[in-house]
């Protein structure tokens, strides 16, 4: 296959520049893909899509019959970014996360950034993350965000723009993993040759993270991961990650609160547990805190959590800033608390509460990407040039009924990559997900997810609407730090064979 | 161990187990009709063993052979066909992926896909003897994968019990069939009947040579010998029970000479009482009623693991919670 056929279609491409030839951080990888026998591509290609059945790489799927599974859908050319652009990103990530976190603490404390009229009252006030029972709360360790998934775009002009954070359970993480491994066994050459950085550390930098956060008084602490069960469309992570990090998968009928502490139900009696990453939304975490009819969490760990016995990741209302109105506020909160320039911009946002912005939004609706305040997985969106006008209609309906509820923004040319369609390549349009842990220091991790548009044309890379996944390469090169170089050393020692022995 | 998390490795491994006997139960009797000149009675009680012999009428009625290799094989609304064991096997392991090794699911859903595909496309009956022989060698080679790579701690011997318990009874059913489809009458016990249909009971447990090494000659008695009161046999009762009895100490942390919960007393109970006893006692107080008692007692076996280690995940703390006892 020659990328000389190759049809950039007028969109950035991750891989090939304009004039036609491969960017040179990715070299390695287009002389390989173009030196395969023909039909090598595909046969690569359903020998992964037949790897991940086997695996049971799957999440579930809402709204199906109890029990099916579908695997995300693995598109095997990678995406590629060079060692420069990543010191970038991964600087500005660390920056966000940092106002994030100092945003999330002020407002459930002194709440300066609203007296100091930086954010409005009302939009805090109305957002649906808020939550009162948070209030004065001082998270162990004073964290919030201890895990944080930002998405992050590439516009026509070659910037890259932060979309949206994800600051509640963000998942995804177990495909960058299982995405890479992969990958190794299917492109083993372009490897060595490419300096990829190497993510596999993660569930280790994770468990060090939650370690962190335990009482002072437990000197080993006991770790679970809290998941909603097996029915659940991310359990294949919950599962995963629970067994890389070594730690105990756990539901909420597994734990029981008494005297003041969380204990789990085991074979030997009640055992003690320190620390929840918990994977369930703060409205099931605790019957008694939030929505009562909660079947999911565990009954009185609010009140274990405020009295520092058990310590939860991500803390419970930090969600607040996921709100797509107070993702508007970014880079005035970077401003604020770090007094910095924002590194990574925001994608321009209209925000349909301010009375400019609204008529703005309402009379070129069909221009723009417009988004409900509180949703996630690319449900109440609208994207303006490829709706009909009844839906661009309707959706101004709904806008003017509750702006509070609506940000909106200028449809992005999102940037593509060269993707397997059927026997050939073709551009699709992708996002990128990175992952930010907060402990001891804030830790961003060489990649993340990359998700695909697999339909022609479509903008939408939710893993419930259509989209896949590429694995993502940061390349390293000559300031990458030892802990990199360390993975990559492979093992000295070999074992005896048995002519020596006799 | 979370008392959830033990339930479902024990299962997951019963399933596996009980999925291989099936397989095991099939093999031998399509092996029998083969030698067999009287090729139509003797498929119906081999859903008699399982059990499900109600289940079966109301929705088959005709014992045929394909109706039966139906039934226990690809049948979903049977609980204890192939295709429904393993289901339940992954169903359970997908619930503890995080405790067993990868290797161990990757092993059972390939399995599992591989079973439910020739459910799907009814392929597999076309050469049943290569299909029940893939069950096994893939029973097999989960349990080989899961003493290879699983950490022999508590996870591990929850591993074992369940498999142990599983194919003590299943051996015990499998003498049981031979018991129907020979001993007709009790006068025939000890009468040189068949070799080779005896030979296909044993190989029906893998255990033909293992037996010819240790008796030569084929005839009942030493075959009941064999699969019930041999001490190294893998898949003798004996055997299997003593392996499950280190388990279960193992797990509780008791020593091996001693017991002190009810389930133990009782297990280590069945293991004496299979040391103590000869074979012409078992065969002059009838081999079915023996081999009944022994079932019941493994079903005990079962409960009383159920009630020790299981049942915590229902219980309630004997502290009240603190948030309850402030209102």
């Amino acid at each position: 296959m020659k990328f000389r056929d190759y049809n950039l279609g007028g969109f950035f491409d991750e891989m090939i520049g304009e004039d036609g030839s491969p960017r040179l951080a990715v070299r390695h990888l287009a002389r390989n893909l173009e030196a395969l026998p023909d039909g090598e591509l595909i046969r690569r290609q359903k020998s992964a899509d037949r790897a991940l059945i086997q695996m049971g790489i799957t999440f579930n799927v809402y709204g199906e019959s109890a029990g099916v599974e579908k695997t995300l859908p693995f598109d095997l050319v990678p995406r590629i970014l060079a060692a420069e652009e990543w010191t970038r990103i991964e600087l500005g990530l660390k920056q966000r996360i940092e106002a994030l976190n100092l945003f999330i603490d002020d407002l459930y404390h002194e709440q300066k950034i609203i007296r100091d009229k930086v954010v409005p009252e009302h939009v805090i006030a109305s957002s649906k993350g808020f939550r009162k029972q948070c209030v004065g709360m001082n998270p162990p360790r004073g964290i919030w965000c201890h895990i944080t998934g930002t998405d992050l775009v590439r516009h026509g002009d070659g910037q890259i723009y932060v979309l949206e954070d994800n600051l509640r359970c963000p998942s995804g993480v177990s495909y960058v993993l299982e995405n890479r491994h992969l990958m190794k066994s299917l492109f083993p050459e372009v490897f060595a040759a490419s300096k990829v950085r190497p993510v596999s550390n993660y569930p280790l930098r994770l468990r060090d993270v939650l370690e962190f956060l335990s009482p002072d008084s437990v000197s080993s602490p006991r770790v679970v991961l809290l998941t909603p069960g097996v029915f659940n469309s991310a359990y294949f992570e919950h599962s995963f990650l629970a067994q890389q990090m070594g730690i105990e998968l756990v539901e909420g009928s597994d734990l029981v609160v008494s005297d003041g502490f969380v204990w789990m139900r085991t074979t030997k009696g009640f055992e003690r547990v320190d620390v929840i990453y918990r994977r369930i939304d703060d409205d099931f975490l605790d019957p008694k805190a939030f929505r009562p009819d909660s079947m999911l969490g565990v009954p009185g760990l609010m009140e274990v959590y405020k009295a520092g016995n058990v310590a939860l990741a991500n803390a419970p209302g930090s969600g607040v800033a996921d709100d797509k109105v107070v993702y508007a506020y970014v880079p005035r909160l970077i401003k604020y608390y770090l007094d910095q320039e924002t590194i990574l911009p925001n994608v321009p946002t209209y925000i349909c509460d301010e009375e400019n912005d609204l008529s703005y939004v309402l009379e070129n609706i069909n221009k723009l990407v417009v988004k409900a305040a509180n949703e996630s997985g690319g449900y109440g969106m609208l994207i303006g040039p490829h709706a009909t006008n009844e839906e661009c209609a309707d959706f101004a309906k709904r806008i003017q009924a509750d702006p509070r509820n609506y940000i909106a923004q200028p449809t992005l040319a999102l940037s593509r990559v060269p993707t397997v369609v059927d026997d050939h390549l073709e551009g699709r349009h992708v996002d990128l997900r990175p992952y930010i842990l907060y402990g001891k220091d804030i830790y961003v991790m060489p990649g993340g997810l990359t998700r695909v548009a697999l339909k022609k044309g479509s903008l939408v890379v939710n893993s419930s609407q259509g989209g896949g996944s590429k694995d993502t390469w940061v390349l390293a090169d000559a300031a990458t730090k030892e802990e990199d170089l360390l993975a990559r050393n492979p093992a000295q020692s070999q074992s005896q064979s048995q002519e020596a022995n006799i | 161990m979370l008392s959830r998390v033990a339930e479902s490795i024990y299962w997951m491994s019963r399933y596996v187990e009980r999925a291989e006997n099936v397989a095991r139960f099939i093999g031998v009797n399509l092996t029998l009709m083969l030698d067999s000149s009287d090729r139509e009675q003797q498929w119906a009680p081999l859903v008699n063993t399982t059990g499900d012999h109600e289940d079966f009428e109301k929705r088959y009625k005709m014992a045929t052979e394909e109706n039966v290799l139906r039934f226990l094989t690809f049948d979903r609304d049977n609980p204890n066909s192939i295709i429904s064991c393993l289901r339940a096997a992954r169903e359970n392991a997908r619930s503890v992926r995080e405790i067993i090794s990868s290797e161990m699911w990757l092993q059972l859903n390939t399995f599992y896909l591989k079973v439910n595909d020739a459910a799907t496309r009814g392929k597999g009956m076309e050469s049943p003897h290569d299909f029940y022989t893939s069950v096994k060698l893939s029973s097999h080679l989960f349990m080989g994968i899961t003493d290879a790579t699983m950490t022999h701690g508590e996870g591990w011997h929850f591993c074992r019990l369940g498999r142990k318990l599983e194919r003590a009874d299943k051996t015990s059913r499998i003498l049981d069939v031979k018991y129907f489809i020979l001993l007709r009458s009790v006068a025939d016990v000890g009468t040189p009947l068949d070799d080779t249909q005896w030979a296909a009971v044993l190989r029906s447990a893998s255990a033909f040579e293992m037996y010819r090494k240790k008796h030569g000659r084929i005839w009942p008695k030493g075959i009941v010998q064999f699969l019930l009161l041999d001490r190294e046999f893998p898949r003798a009762i004996h055997f299997c029970l003593r392996e499950a009895n280190e388990s279960l100490h193992a797990i509780s942390g008791t020593p091996l000479e001693q017991s002190t919960s009810d389930v133990e007393k009782l297990l280590g109970g069945l293991c004496t009482y299979l040391a103590s006893t000869s074979v012409d006692e078992i065969i002059n107080n009838g081999l079915h009623e023996y081999l009944d008692h022994l079932q019941d007692q493994m079903n005990l076996v079962g409960t009383k693991v159920f009630e020790m280690f299981f049942a915590q995940r229902v219980r309630e703390p004997e502290k009240k919670p603190a948030s309850e006892s402030l209102q």
